[in-house]
C-alpha cells in the first residue's frame, strides 16, 4: 500500500515488438505537473511501434487529472499512427476514464492580446461614448422630470417615507463630516490670507476675500465635492445592487416606475438636502476664518463683523445658494444613471461607482464654470 | 491519520448555534460515513443551511465540536485547516460564481491557487470538468451574468469539484433545474462518488434525488436530527412531519412513478 500510495511512474516494458507502459503509484492532482512531463516524454513514442498498452492496473489511486493525463497519452499515441489501448483499469476508475473520454481534443484559447488596432478601437469607443453619456444624462432628467410632473398631478404616487429616509441619509448624517472639513477650510483660507496679505499691510481684506469665497465658491464647490463622494456613490451602489439582483425588473413587472419609486425621492433628497449643506457650510466656513483671524491675525470678532458686511451683499449669498440644488440634480441624475448600466458582475458595480463620483464631480465644476460667466454676465 | 480511517469523514457532536436570542441548532449530533451520499432534509427555516455553513466553518457555534476528517477544525492550525479545505469542495446554494471572472477563470482559481500546472492542462482540465457536469466548452468564456440558472448550477458544482475533493457539500444543488437537468444532476453525483469515492453532504428537497441518488437520509427538526437512515426508515417512520413529507401528494406521485 505504502509503495503503491508514493510517486507516480510510468515504466516502459518492452517485449519484442509490443510496449507497455506501466502506470504506478497514484496519478493524482498532487502530481501532475510530474505526471505532465512523464506524459510528455511517454508521448513522443507514438508512431515508433504499432501497439502501445497502457497497463493501468498498478496504479494507486486516480483522479480526474490522473485520468486526462492516461487519455491524453492514449490520444497523442493514436495520432502518431500507434495503436493505443489503456487496459487494466479498475470498474471505478474505468468509468472516470470514460468520463473524460469525452472532452473535445483541443480545449478553446482564450483570445486575449492587444493589438494596436484594438487600442484605437477603445479609444474611439470612449470618445463615442461620451455623447452617449449625454445622452444618457439628459434622457434620465427628462426621466425624472416626468416622473416629478407625474407625481404633482396625483400627489398619492409620491413616496414621503422613502423621500424622509432618504434625507436623513444624505443631509442629516452628512452634518457633522461638511461642518468639519468646511470649519477647517475657512481656518486654511483665512490663516493662508493673513499671512500673504500681512506683506502689504492688507490683514483686513481677508475677511473680503473670505467672505466672497465661501459664500460664492467653496462653500457651495466643497460641499457638492463631498455630496458627490458621499451620497453619489451610495446611490450608485444601492442602485447598481438592486440591478443585479433584479431587483428593478421585479419592480417595473410589478407596474411600479423605477424611476418614480426609486429615484424620485432620492433626487429630491438630494435637491432639499445641498443647499442646506451649503448653508451649513458657508457658515462653518465663515465662523473657522474668523476665529482664525482673531486669534493668528488678531482681528477682533466686532471688527471681523463689521467689515464682513461691508465686503459681502445678499447677491453672494444668494449666487451660492442658487448653484446649490443645480448641483444636486447634476449629481444624483449622473449616480442614478451609473447605477443603472451597472451589469452582472461585482467588478462592473465597483467602475460605475467610481465613474458616477469621477463625473459627478466633473460636472459640479463645469457647471460652477457656466455659472460664473452667467452671474458676471447679468453683473451678480 | 488515525481518526481518517475511521467510518465517520464528518463528526458533529453537540453543536449548539444561536443567532440572537433563537436557538437555530440545539445539541446536534451527525455522522457522514465516509463514501456515502447524506441527503440533507427538513423544513424551510429548520436550519439545514446553518448547519452545513457551521461545518464549513462559516457561521460561529456556541458550543460543540466537528471533525472533519478526522481533524478537529477549531484546534486545528492554519495549515491543518487549509489541507482540510484543499479536500471538499462546496456548491452554494446560488452558486456564488465570481461575477467578475469568466466560468474558465472561476473553474481554474482554485486549481491555479493549489497546484502548479501549465496552462494547457489547466484548460484540457477545465474542459474536462464542464464536460462533467454537462456543458460545453464554449461557454468557458462567458461570464456568469451571461448564464441561465441552471448553468450557473452546473459551473458552480464544476468548480466545487475542480481539485477532486474527497467531500463535497451540496446546498440545494437541483433547485432551478428542469427534472431532465434534475435527474442528470443526481445521476452525475453517483458517477462521481462511484468513481472518485466521493462523499457527498447534500441539503435537498428534491424527493427524487433522495430516493435516486442518497445512500442516507438525515431528517433535521427543532435543532436536532430527529430521524436518520434510508429511505426505507423514513417511509416507515411514525414521526409526523416524516409522514406528511414521504407520504404527502408529491411524494406518492415520486414513488407511483
Amino acid at each position: 500500500m505504502d509503495i503503491l500510495s508514493g510517486d507516480p511512474t510510468l515504466e516502459r516494458i518492452a517485449s519484442g515488438n509490443a510496449l507497455a507502459l506501466c502506470a504506478t503509484g497514484s496519478w493524482t492532482a498532487r502530481f501532475a505537473p510530474m505526471l505532465e512531463r512523464m506524459v510528455a516524454d511517454a508521448e513522443a513514442l507514438g508512431g515508433t511501434r504499432p501497439n502501445i498498452f497502457i497497463d493501468a492496473s498498478r496504479v494507486s489511486k486516480l483522479d480526474t487529472f490522473g485520468a486526462w493525463l492516461i487519455e491524453r497519452l492514449r490520444r497523442s499515441l493514436s495520432r502518431g499512427g500507434t495503436e493505443a489501448q489503456i487496459a487494466g483499469l479498475s470498474a471505478n476508475y474505468a468509468s472516470l476514464v470514460d468520463e473524460v473520454r469525452r472532452v473535445k481534443a483541443e480545449p478553446i484559447v482564450e483570445a486575449s492580446s492587444v493589438t494596436i488596432t484594438g487600442m484605437l478601437e477603445q479609444i474611439g469607443r470612449s470618445v463615442a461614448g461620451v455623447g452617449g453619456t449625454l445622452i444618457g444624462l439628459i434622457d434620465m432628467l427628462g426621466a425624472v422630470l416626468a416622473a416629478a410632473g407625474r407625481v404633482i398631478i396625483r400627489p398619492r404616487g409620491f413616496r414621503l417615507t422613502s423621500t424622509v429616509h432618504h434625507l436623513e441619509q444624505v443631509c442629516w448624517r452628512a452634518v457633522p463630516i461638511v461642518v468639519l472639513i468646511t470649519f477647517l477650510i475657512g481656518c486654511i483660507i483665512s490663516q493662508q490670507g493673513i499671512f500673504h496679505f500681512r506683506k502689504f499691510g492688507a490683514d483686513i481684506f481677508v475677511v473680503d476675500m473670505l467672505g466672497v469665497l465661501v459664500l460664492r465658491e467653496i462653500g457651495v464647490l466643497l460641499v457638492a465635492i463631498m455630496v458627490a463622494g458621499r451620497s453619489g456613490s451610495a446611490y450608485t451602489a444601492e442602485l447598481g445592487s438592486m440591478k443585479m439582483r433584479e431587483e428593478i425588473d421585479a419592480l417595473r413587472t410589478m407596474g411600479f416606475d423605477p424611476i418614480e419609486v426609486l429615484i424620485l425621492p432620492r433626487m429630491l433628497a438630494l435637491v432639499l438636502a445641498l443647499p442646506i449643506l451649503a448653508f451649513l457650510g458657508a457658515m462653518a466656513a465663515l465662523y473657522g476664518g474668523g476665529l482664525v483671524a482673531w486669534l493668528y491675525g488678531g482681528v477682533e470678532p466686532e471688527a471681523f463683523l463689521l467689515r464682513l458686511r461691508d465686503a459681502i451683499s445678499i447677491d453672494h449669498f444668494v449666487v451660492g445658494m442658487i448653484k446649490a440644488p443645480v448641483m444636486a440634480a447634476v449629481i444624483g441624475i449622473v449616480a442614478c444613471v451609473e447605477g443603472l448600466s451597472v451589469q452582472g458582475s461585482a467588478e462592473s458595480l465597483g467602475q460605475h461607482t467610481t465613474s458616477s463620483v469621477v463625473k459627478g464631480i466633473f460636472f459640479v465644476i463645469v457647471m460652477d464654470g457656466v455659472f460664473a460667466i452667467f452671474f458676471a454676465s447679468i453683473g451678480m | 491519520m488515525a481518526g481518517e480511517m475511521t467510518d465517520a469523514i464528518i463528526r458533529v457532536r453537540d453543536i449548539t448555534v444561536q443567532f440572537g436570542k433563537t436557538r437555530v441548532l440545539d445539541g446536534l449530533n451527525l455522522d457522514v460515513r465516509r463514501g456515502e451520499i447524506l441527503g440533507f432534509v427538513g423544513p424551510s427555516g429548520a436550519g439545514k443551511s446553518v448547519l452545513t455553513r457551521t461545518i464549513i466553518g462559516l457561521v460561529p457555534k456556541r458550543s460543540g465540536r466537528i471533525e472533519v476528517f478526522g481533524v478537529d477544525l477549531d484546534a486545528a492550525d492554519a495549515a491543518q485547516r487549509r489541507s482540510v479545505e484543499r479536500r471538499w469542495g462546496i456548491l452554494f446554494q446560488h452558486g456564488a460564481l465570481f461575477s467578475s471572472l469568466t466560468v474558465r477563470q472561476n473553474i481554474q482559481f482554485p486549481v491555479r491557487e493549489y497546484l502548479n500546472l501549465s496552462q494547457r492542462l489547466l484548460d484540457e482540465i477545465m474542459v474536462a470538468k464542464l464536460g462533467m457536469v454537462g456543458l460545453r466548452p464554449e461557454v468557458a468564456d462567458r461570464f456568469p451574468s451571461e448564464l441561465s440558472g441552471g448553468m450557473v448550477k452546473r459551473v458552480a458544482l464544476a468548480r466545487a469539484l475542480a481539485l477532486d475533493p474527497e467531500l463535497v457539500f451540496l446546498d440545494e444543488p437541483t433547485s432551478g433545474l428542469d427534472p431532465i437537468g434534475a435527474g442528470d444532476f443526481d445521476e452525475l453525483v453517483r458517477t462521481l462518488q462511484r468513481t472518485l469515492g466521493l462523499t457527498v453532504f447534500m441539503v435537498t428537497h428534491d424527493l427524487d434525488s433522495l430516493y435516486t441518488a442518497c445512500d442516507r437520509i438525515a431528517v433535521l427538526g427543532s435543532g436536532k436530527i430527529i430521524a436518520a437512515g434510508t429511505i426505507a426508515d423514513m417511509q416507515a417512520s411514525q414521526h409526523p412531519w416524516l409522514r406528511q413529507y414521504f407520504h404527502g401528494k408529491r411524494a406518492r406521485a415520486v414513488m407511483g412513478a
